[in-house]
């Protein structure tokens, strides 16, 4: 089952053409991982996939059903409101800066929205929160305050957060980029993790050991458009001359 | 005049500032995140015309503004005056007045919360108007507080400007026994009733920011 499909994205800043026709597609289950150096659009791909930017032409489709789809012309042209509200239930984001909401604790951040968003009951998400907070390693923070806990716990809430949600897939904007590498590791073992479980994701990384290990599919982008795709051998062997130089400066 | 019926005149006029003080509050603190709304508005026009009316309120005297309210509907408008107008001249000029100011704090608290928390909260699915008020309102009004509190204390003070249309507050009525009676002493106990109530005003504050330190 195809759980997101992005054909022909394109976005343009100004005169800054950031996404050139950008095409992913992502199965259940599977791990998706984004590379390739800043300023490439890996990360406003992104944000066009979770409805933080608008698209200007392409199709943006989950689960078969159009959040934008290209009229004749390719620019696209979004659902309703109310519809893309819907939408935004079937993913979930775990951002670079955790963004945790600073005045409700831990408990608070992982139950609020599926209680006034997605109207369940506050008994049951209570219960999914502790398990979750439970699978993070962080039973005893559930009282806690976001500015008491380490980034690597943050965004471990984070996570949290985003998986109460229930979504049908994830994404992760370089979720370690805030972390010193010793929280790096626990960070990185949490995704790693979910993807056991068949979670399926979409990160986009500069840790390319962890893509490599933890990813399906690989996609290599550098200025606007895909320069390489395949499997996770494209890290230890690229093909394209761009890609090779980009690993290569990232080795030193 | 003895000391006790001083105090006891100026205390029924401390009533009436006090009055002003808390009608004051409770019309411009919710007018002023309306106005700080029309200041930020993607409508052109209605965000000028909000920053000319802020323009104005702050860059002209409030003792003038008063007048103006006061007198303006008689003099321009050739309109009949109830008497109770002065007391309500007197609302209305601070209510707009003190409106302005605040919606400039609001906006400043507004502004500075973080992008990322309004794209959290839309990647979760929470509508502009949950946004506004599980996320982003609770935030700023802490980050506002310090602010408001300076505000407030001025307005303690800001309410004896209401003399100047005769209107029977605490600083008329020191001023009229002054002038009666021949001495300070009037004044004088009409600054300990301000000082008083300012100190009283900013324990309160810091209790209110104190309550909201839990969280960073």
């Amino acid at each position: 089952m195809k759980i997101l499909e992005i054909n022909g994205c394109s976005k343009q800043f100004g005169s800054m053409e950031v996404l050139k026709g950008v095409s992913i597609s992502v199965m259940a289950g599977e791990v998706l991982a984004i590379i390739g150096p800043s300023g490439s659009g890996k990360s406003t791909l992104l944000r066009c996939a979770t409805l933080l930017e608008t698209m200007d032409g392409g199709d943006l489709v989950y689960l078969g059903k159009y959040a934008a789809r290209a009229d004749r012309d390719g620019r696209s042209v979004y659902a309703s409101p109310a519809e893309l509200r819907r939408m935004r239930s079937r993913f979930g984001m775990v951002f670079q800066n955790f963004n945790l909401f600073p005045h409700y604790s831990v408990l608070r951040n992982i139950i609020d929205a599926p209680v006034s968003v997605q109207k369940r009951s506050k008994a049951e998400a209570l219960e999914s929160a502790g398990a979750l907070l439970k699978k993070m390693g962080l039973e005893d923070k559930a009282d806690a305050y976001p500015y008491q806990l380490s980034g690597g716990q943050q965004q471990r809430v984070a996570i949290a957060r985003a998986l109460a949600m229930k979504p049908d897939i994830l994404f992760f904007d370089e979720p370690t980029s805030a972390l010193d590498p010793e929280l790096t590791g626990e960070i990185l073992k949490v995704i790693r993790q979910l993807a056991e479980e068949n979670m399926t994701m979409v990160i986009v990384t500069h840790e390319m050991a962890f893509a490599r290990d933890v990813s399906d599919h690989i996609v290599f982008m550098d200025d606007g458009v895909i320069v390489e795709e395949g499997g996770p051998e494209i890290v230890s062997n690229p093909t394209r001359e761009r890609t090779k130089l980009f690993l290569e400066r990232f080795r030193q | 005049m003895t000391f006790n019926t001083m105090v006891l005149l100026i205390a029924q006029g401390f009533m009436k500032s006090f009055l002003i003080f808390c009608l004051t509050l409770l019309g411009s603190l919710p007018l002023g995140l309306l106005v700080a709304f029309g200041r930020m508005s993607a409508f052109k026009p209605l965000r000028w015309l909000v920053k000319i009316y802020i323009s104005i309120m702050r860059g002209t005297p409030l003792m003038l503004q008063l007048m103006v309210v006061f007198y303006g509907p008689s003099l321009l408008l050739n309109m009949k005056i109830s008497t109770d107008w002065r007391f309500w001249a007197a609302i209305v000029a601070f209510v707009i007045n003190y409106a302005a100011y605040f919606a400039e704090i609001y906006r400043a608290g507004i502004e500075s919360i973080p992008a990322g928390q309004y794209e959290a909260a839309s990647v979760l699915g929470y509508t502009k108007r949950q946004t506004f008020f599980r996320i982003v309102l609770p935030q700023v009004i802490k980050r506002i507080l310090p602010p408001v509190t300076n505000e407030v204390i001025t307005l303690v003070k800001d309410t004896s400007l209401a003399s100047v249309i005769a209107l029977t507050e605490m600083f008329t009525w020191a001023e009229r026994i002054s002038v009666s009676q021949g001495t300070l002493m009037p004044f004088v106990i009409a600054a300990v009733f301000y000082y008083v109530f300012n100190y009283i005003v900013a324990f309160g504050m810091e209790r209110i920011e104190k309550a909201l330190d839990y969280y960073r």
